[in-house]
């Protein structure tokens, strides 16, 4: 018989065996583990530098290090967390892994300009990372880069930005990439709104990445000229603005939240379905409000700025804008919770995490319309509600929804299953630890704790006390969550584990090298559960 | 693993990635836009100090550098192939009179002092720093563009000759050749901007 014997793409079949099999591997689910494993070092890290702030705050006064150490920390965790795990985040990882998969495809349109980005990325992140080493100590601009202090300080800020600059060159060929992979390698029969609802949101993102990360890019080369040559663009003694820093700067750094939360949401409306078994609740508007988001997304920046220096008009338009683009997330969680209605609900942990990522996504979502709003956001700009605002967003949005992602697509990833107990253990830490972290931080931010400080008055102890409890409990959380994910193999995992309906499941766990032994043939929606 | 050639779906990505570049310099062009509106006429009286001869000069070579790259493409589908190599270097011949135009145009402002953070420039009206900042960054830019096209350009001539770029197989070319138009649409923005509008 001549039958092929099809590898899993974790068996080493090529010329060469161990790391470099994978270091030069083309194939896009290897790619997205490789993304992964790295990822996870920088989120642990960033991980720890945040515990070591919630460590110095836990008594007013100077506990442990100084000032000008705790500029640091919180400007290299922004760098970290933002710029190497959250804005490559769900996209690159399960949008490399399953995004084929998905669409029927065999892998995505430019495999070696895929492997290529991720050189790009651990460059870029090498470099940003660089700062702490070299140079005049490590930066304390905060992620922002803000003119013009950024052209001021004596602190390595040039590897800081050009680190960014690089991160964001690889996070636009992703977005080129997975937008011509969605154009042109769709599987026969699937029209798009034939398509799961992964690749939606990721098509809506990539489109935010290729049209918003250059801007960026430049204002970044921009400050790195100011710095070495007195270029002048934004600084006020040589005739420079440095509110048009801050205008170039949320240009894409708005348009970024979204690059970072519309993956998030795409995986949380995969999941949604499988574990109520339910068809999802209106498709097409799920699918159009990410291009929505994607679009209004790119008006609202200037609500970073309200306290800054604009006219009344711009603010107040802005201010409009930020709430309609409130719709469209609004209309996606309201579909989520409307599938769940009557449909045969399986608790599992990847439905835990989905849930707890519509909670903490609702918590930050509603907190946002309040800064979005001009009057409420002059009483809390820069204060620790906005700190607890974009943790519930992208940690307790963004991060769940990864945790989500990880359980849900763990089984095919590795061919293998973990122990649910464990998991649902990890998640009432994590839960638990999270909430009481941020939560009281909304609390003593109304009453006027700055952002960005390592001091504080006596009123606001038992709030950071709270906090930093909170964030020890979220640490043990990872931890239970990475040992049982990661330490030991367990049982094999069937093909189909949770009776999803998406082609990822039609195929073996692990999947053959090629996903597809013959490539499917689309006749129908993808969700259809009796 | 099987690979099929797909060039609608590589043209579709070279202009999306194009239209990356026209937003990079599109935050350039923002900036202009903005200094100029506050410093009229500061710009006004800044742009007298270029030199609008060299600046001719050098659009008419990026044209015809244009042309003869669509020349080399046209040339390549029809299968002739030392056609197709010579317009490419022509092309490449054009380049570098354009760097060398570019080299004596820097040269000389750099001579009388005439950069950014120079003692002279730093003492200037804020209108003159800001249009000669914006000057050296923006033709800076373009300059660096030019050098990575014209290496794509040469990779791609080699590839006619050893004949893996061919009649059957010229996608490479057809983005090289759109890289390159990007090279040329940039300069046609910048030489009014900065030369022409005095
Ligand atoms: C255990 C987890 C974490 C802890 C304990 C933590 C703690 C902190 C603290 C204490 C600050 C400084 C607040 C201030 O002084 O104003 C901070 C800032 C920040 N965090 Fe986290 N964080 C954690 C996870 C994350 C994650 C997962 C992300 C994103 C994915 C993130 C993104 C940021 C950003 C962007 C800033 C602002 C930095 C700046 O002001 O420039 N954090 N975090
Ligand atoms: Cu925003």
């Amino acid at each position: 018989m001549a039958e092929t014997i099809t590898h899993s793409y974790l068996e080493n079949t090529g010329r060469y065996k161990g790391i470099l099999a994978w270091l030069t591997s083309t194939d896009h689910k290897r790619i997205g583990l490789m993304y992964m494993y790295a990822m996870m070092v920088f989120f642990i890290v960033g991980v720890l530098l945040g515990e070591l702030m919630r460590l110095e705050l836990f008594r007013p006064g100077q506990q442990f290090y100084s000032a000008q150490t705790y500029n640091g920390i919180f400007t290299i965790h922004g760098i970290i967390m933002i710029f190497t795990v959250v804005i490559p985040g769900l996209a690159a990882v399960f949008g490399n892994f399953c995004m084929p998969l998905l669409i029927g495809a065999r892998d995505v349109a430019f495999p070696r300009l895929n492997l290529f980005s991720w050189y790009l990325y651990i460059l870029g992140a090498a470099i940003a990372l660089s700062s702490q080493f070299l140079g005049n100590g490590p930066p304390d601009t905060g992620w922002t880069f803000y003119a013009p202090y950024s052209i001021q300080t004596h602190t390595n800020v040039v590897a800081a930005v050009f680190g960014a600059f690089v991160l964001g060159f690889s996070s636009i060929l992703t977005g080129l990439n997975f937008i011509v992979t969605i154009h042109r390698l769709r599987a026969a029969g699937m029209t798009f709104f034939r398509m799961p609802l992964f690749p939606w949101s990721l098509y809506a993102t990539a489109w935010i990445q290729v049209l918003a990360t250059p801007i960026v890019g430049i204002t970044l080369l921009m400050v790195i000229a100011e710095r070495w040559l007195r270029i002048g663009f934004f600084d006020p003694s040589l005739g420079g603005d440095p509110i048009l820093y801050q205008h170039l700067f949320w240009i894409y750094s708005h348009p970024a939240v979204y690059i970072m939360i519309l993956p998030a949401m795409g995986v949380i409306t995969e999941i949604i379905p499988t574990f109520a078994q339910r068809r999802v609740f209106g498709y097409k508007a799920i699918a159009l409000s990410s291009l929505a988001i994607a679009l209004v997304g790119y008006f609202v920046w200037a609500h970073h700025m309200y306290t800054s220096g604009m006219s009344i008009t711009a603010r107040w338009v802005f201010s409009l804008l930020t709430f309609l683009v409130a719709v469209p997330s609004a209309i996606k969680v309201f579909n989520w919770v409307t599938t769940m209605y009557k449909g045969s609900i399986s608790v599992k942990p990847p439905f835990l995490f989905a849930l707890g990522f519509i909670f903490l996504f609702m918590i930050g979502g509603l907190t946002g319309l309040s800064l979005g709003s001009l009057a409420t956001d002059i009483h809390v700009h820069d204060t620790s509600y906005v700190v607890a605002h974009f943790h519930y967003i992208i940690f307790g949005g963004v991060g769940f929804a990864f945790f989500a992602a990880l359980h849900y697509w763990y089984p095919k990833m590795y061919g293998r299953m973990y122990n649910f107990r464990r998991a649902n253990i990890a998640f009432g830490f994590l839960f638990v630890g999270f909430n009481l972290l941020y939560f009281p931080q909304f609390v003593i931010g109304i009453m006027g704790m700055p952002r960005r400080y390592f001091d504080y008055l006596p009123q606001f102890t038992l709030g950071h006390q709270l906090s930093t409890i909170g964030g020890f409990i979220l640490l043990i959380g990872i931890i239970i969550m990475l040992v049982n994910l990661f330490s030991k193999k367990g049982v094999k995992a069937p093909d189909n584990p949770w009776g999803g309906k998406t082609l990822e499941w039609t195929i073996p766990s692990p999947p053959p090298v090629e996903n597809f032994d013959e490539l499917p043939v689309i006749t129908g929606e993808p969700y259809y559960f009796e | 693993m099987e690979m099929n050639r797909d060039d609608e779906g590589a043209k579709l990505g070279m202009w999306i990635f194009i239209f990356t570049e026209i937003l990079l310099f599109g935050g350039l062009f923002l900036v202009y836009a903005v200094m100029r509106n506050r410093y009229s006429d500061e710009f006004h009286q800044a742009a007298h100090q270029l030199n609008a001869f060299i600046g001719t000069v050098n659009t008419v070579v990026l044209l015809l550098s244009s042309a003869t790259v669509a020349m080399s493409i046209t040339a390549v589908r029809k299968g002739e192939k030392r056609k197709g190599v010579l317009f490419i270097l022509i092309t490449l011949l054009c380049a570098g009179v354009f760097l060398i135009n570019k080299y004596f145009e820097w040269g000389h402002k750099l001579s009388i002092g005439l950069y950014p953070g120079s003692e002279m420039m730093v003492g200037l009206k804020h209108g003159y720093i800001l249009f000669f900042s914006l000057y050296f960054f923006m033709t800076g830019l373009h300059v660096l563009h030019l050098i990575a096209g014209s290496i794509i350009l040469t990779i791609i001539m080699v590839r006619i000759q050893i004949g893996s770029i061919n009649a059957g197989n010229n996608v490479l070319l057809e983005n090289g050749g759109l890289y390159w138009h990007l090279v040329d649409l940039i300069w046609i923005f910048l030489f009014p901007l900065l030369y022409l509008i005095t």
